[in-house]
């Protein structure tokens, strides 16, 4: 492990970044999202901590609407968008492609393939799409910007979206208070997959995204991460607020960031010591804080949180014991690959 | 011209072609009646005699949008569906013809539920007569193969999409001699693949491009407009096409192909297997001295009007016989094709639409004959008609 001062490494990488930003530039300036969305923060983070060419698809999307409004593009690098359940099969067409023109020996390049949907893309209208090219083993990374409900069609609900929640389909009434149902936990059912590599993270904590970005790109096959992206027109808070937002997601466990790699061994990477109230979280968002009149709504949002919670810390214990079984070293399967780099 | 006669299915004759052109990408699911023939591919691609990547997907969608990736990256793409598949598909179906790409599609032609059938008619195909999609009918296994070979140079040329249809177990189960032609003969009338057949791949990485913009109302209609006047071109490439593969293979395929109709006063038109029938109709009625002449349309969209309205210049009365319906009101697609084709005629001759051969429905002769008599009686004024359109074929 290179043993550095966290501030040299800290203001190194946002050097490195700066530099890359300026000769890279995947995602230009100029593109239409909101001021303070948590979107592109999050493509840059990504396509940033590539070293390769990429070739992108984007699900239809605040992304993609935002991006490519003809006849100009904010896109630097190829990208392809064909419609909102599609993402991961064409990056897996794509892909397909790469690799027969790459045998035949009519391309030379190496080349990384990485699909971007947000979370009705990725968990609802996308997911059979997803599952299937996951399945079929395609070598691409697939990030779910989840900014929890379909904000290009003005907000609704998703089934990302949290319980109480107000969205334009769950509205705030006297017989039913936002959504009713807790969030599908997508990040869990691709690791049932048993793909390579599966994440959370938070644009907050970009030298965490940028790591598991490098991680995933060490693993052949697919890799799939899910980060969460605060919406400041939906959730309706100040622009200048989007990181305080994602870092109390993460402090209130609410967003717990991990990683698991082969479906089996799981490594939760943020655990706050104390860990904030929910309360504060959801007080932050006036598209949620309704429910902080409904005592038994937070209890069941907070249950949630807390379930969710410990099941992750049990299946981290039970993956180290899973690795001394069988004769794995848990800690270097999670190391930093840049490490990796410095000790070969 | 080396070719050989081999006794081969539709589906057979398909996967011949597509061995033989050995393309990159087949992303496919799937479906009844064309199981069979990606069945076939398949083992091409097991056994290592294609360099093809077969991307076994989960449903029709998919299929078109991993093939539209595929094809946007810069390979050669050829995928086949039927009926439900085609209707999965439609969404992708004009994604595809408006971002140009020279994709394939092989539409074994399957009726739409409800009720579910497995069986042949058009209505699968007419789901994509507005999508900008090159579209072919196949009246045998022969004209299948063929049109599978040229349609890769045609897409290729015009930069959109092609359909080759073929009737669902009427064409694709059962067999015929089919003349083959050789492997190399067909690989070099195809020519090499390779990213640079296309003008903008997403594989060029040093030219990075974007595919699939979205545009307002101030740019959509110029994007529309210019795949109009480009669609528009697809006449004189397909001649084009289908002279240098008369050059390979001694036949030449026209936009239609028209049986006695030099001195016909009532013609029929259809399209795909009942042609034969249809001739075999014109044949029972000319021994009996009747002026009558037949014409298949082979290709569908963009649709011939030109050449069919020429074709009917000195008809009196036209049967078009659609295996489709279009619930409309005034009749199937291909009766308003017709129509539209020769409303400025100067003898526009009269038009009756039969609707026939839905969901595997075998047509028959005398069935077609009886057609000819009606639209011969509507015309001379002793029968009348409430609609422009009937079913030839119900039970009683
Ligand atoms: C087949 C289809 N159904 C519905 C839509 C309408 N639509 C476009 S984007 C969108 C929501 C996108 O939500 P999400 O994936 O969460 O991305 P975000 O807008 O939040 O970026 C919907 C419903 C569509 N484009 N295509
Ligand atoms: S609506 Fe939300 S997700 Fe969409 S661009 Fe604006 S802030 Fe970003």
């Amino acid at each position: 492990m290179a043993k550095k001062v966290t501030i040299q490494i800290l203001a190194d990488l946002a050097q490195e970044r700066e530099e890359r930003y300026h000769s890279h530039n995947p995602l230009a300036p100029g593109h239409r999202m909101c001021i303070g969305c948590g979107i592109p923060p999050i493509v840059n983070e990504v396509l940033l901590a590539i070293d390769k060419p990429v070739v992108v698809s984007t699900a239809t999307g605040c992304l993609e609407v935002t991006t490519g409004v003809y006849p100009y593009t904010a896109w630097n690098t190829p990208w392809i968008h064909v419609n909102f359940q599609s993402a991961a099969a064409v990056i897996g067409g794509v892909e397909a492609a790469y690799n027969v023109l790459k045998k035949k020996g009519l391309i030379g390049e190496d080349i990384e393939f990485v699909a971007f949907g947000g979370d009705g893309g990725t968990y609802d209208i996308g997911f059979q799409a997803l599952s299937a090219a996951v399945e079929r083993g395609h070598n691409f990374l697939y990030v779910c910007y989840n900014n929890e409900g379909y904000q290009n069609t003005g907000y609704q609900k998703s089934s990302a979206t949290p319980i109480g929640a107000y969205t334009k389909t769950t509205p705030v009434g006297s017989a039913k208070v936002g959504k009713q149902e807790p969030r599908k936990d997508l990040t869990m059912i691709m690791a049932a997959h048993g793909i390579p590599y599966v994440a959370q993270a938070s644009p907050h904590i970009y030298r965490d995204l940028t790591r598991k970005v490098k991680k995933a790109l060490t693993f052949k096959g697919p890799k799939f991460i899910n980060v969460l992206q605060p919406c400041t027109l939906s959730w309706r808070f100040a622009p200048e607020d989007t990181m305080r937002l994602a870092k109390l997601a993460v402090e209130t466990r609410y967003w717990p960031v991990y990683e698991v790699i082969h479906g089996k061994y799981w490594k939760v990477n943020i655990k706050p010591k104390r860990p904030k109230p929910i309360e504060e979280y959801i007080a932050a968002q006036p598209r949620w804080k309704h429910v902080l009149k409904y005592p038994e709504i937070v209890e069941r949002i907070q249950k949630e949180v807390d379930d969710k919670w410990n099941h992750l810390l049990a299946l981290e214990e039970m993956s180290k014991a899973l690795a001394e079984k069988e004769g794995i070293d848990y800690e270097a399967l999670f190391a930093n690959p840049e490490d990796n780099k410095e000790s070969q | 011209m080396p070719t050989k006669v081999i006794a081969l299915t539709g589906n057979q004759a398909a996967a011949e072609a597509m061995r033989q052109i050995n393309f990159d990408v087949a992303a496919v699911y799937p479906i009844s009646p064309q199981t069979e023939l990606m069945g076939f591919f398949a083992e091409y691609v097991a056994n290592g005699e294609v360099d093809t990547d077969m991307v076994a997907v989960e449903g029709e969608h998919s299929a078109m949008a991993a093939c539209i990736g595929a094809a946007a990256a810069g390979a050669r793409v050829i995928t086949a569906s039927a009926g439900p598949g085609i209707a999965y598909m439609v969404e992708n179906l004009y994604i595809a013809s408006g971002m140009r790409l020279p994709i394939v599609l092989i539409d074994v032609n399957r009726a739409l539920s409800a009720p579910l059938s497995i069986h042949c008619d058009h209505a699968d195909s007419m789901l994509t007569r507005d999508s900008s999609w090159i579209s072919i009918f196949s009246e045998n296994a022969q004209e299948a193969y063929h049109n599978l070979i040229m349609s890769v140079k045609i897409a290729e040329k015009a930069m959109f999409p092609v359909i080759v249809n073929y009737d669902g177990y009427i064409v694709s189960h059962s067999i015929e001699n089919v003349e083959v032609l050789d492997d190399e003969t067909v690989r070099n009338f195809v020519g090499p693949s390779g990213i640079h057949r296309i003008p903008y791949p997403l594989l060029d990485v040093s030219k990075p491009v974007t595919y699939g913009a979205t545009a307002q109302p101030d740019y959509y209609t110029e994007c529309k407009y210019q795949q109009h006047v480009d669609f528009l071109k697809v006449y004189d490439i397909f001649r084009e096409v289908a002279q240098e593969f008369e050059s390979i293979s001694g036949k030449y395929y026209d936009f239609i192909e028209e049986y006695m109709t030099d001195d016909a006063e009532y013609i029929g038109i259809s399209m795909g297997s009942s042609f034969g029938t249809l001739k075999d109709a014109v044949n029972a009625l000319r021994a009996q001295g009747r002026k009558v002449g037949a014409i298949k349309i082979r290709l569908y969209r963009p649709f011939p009007v030109k050449e069919v309205a020429r074709a009917l210049s000195n008809a009196k009365g036209v049967a078009v016989f659609d295996r489709a319906d279009s619930f409309d009101g005034i009749g199937g697609p291909l009766f308003k094709d017709v129509a539209s084709a020769v409303f400025h005629n100067q003898n526009r001759p009269l038009i009756h639409n039969f609707i026939y051969g839905l969901g595997g429905r075998e047509i028959h002769e005398e069935e077609f004959m009886r057609a000819f008599d009606r639209v011969e009686r509507l015309e001379k004024g002793v029968e009348s008609r409430d609609y422009l359109v009937e079913y030839l074929q119900v039970r009683a």
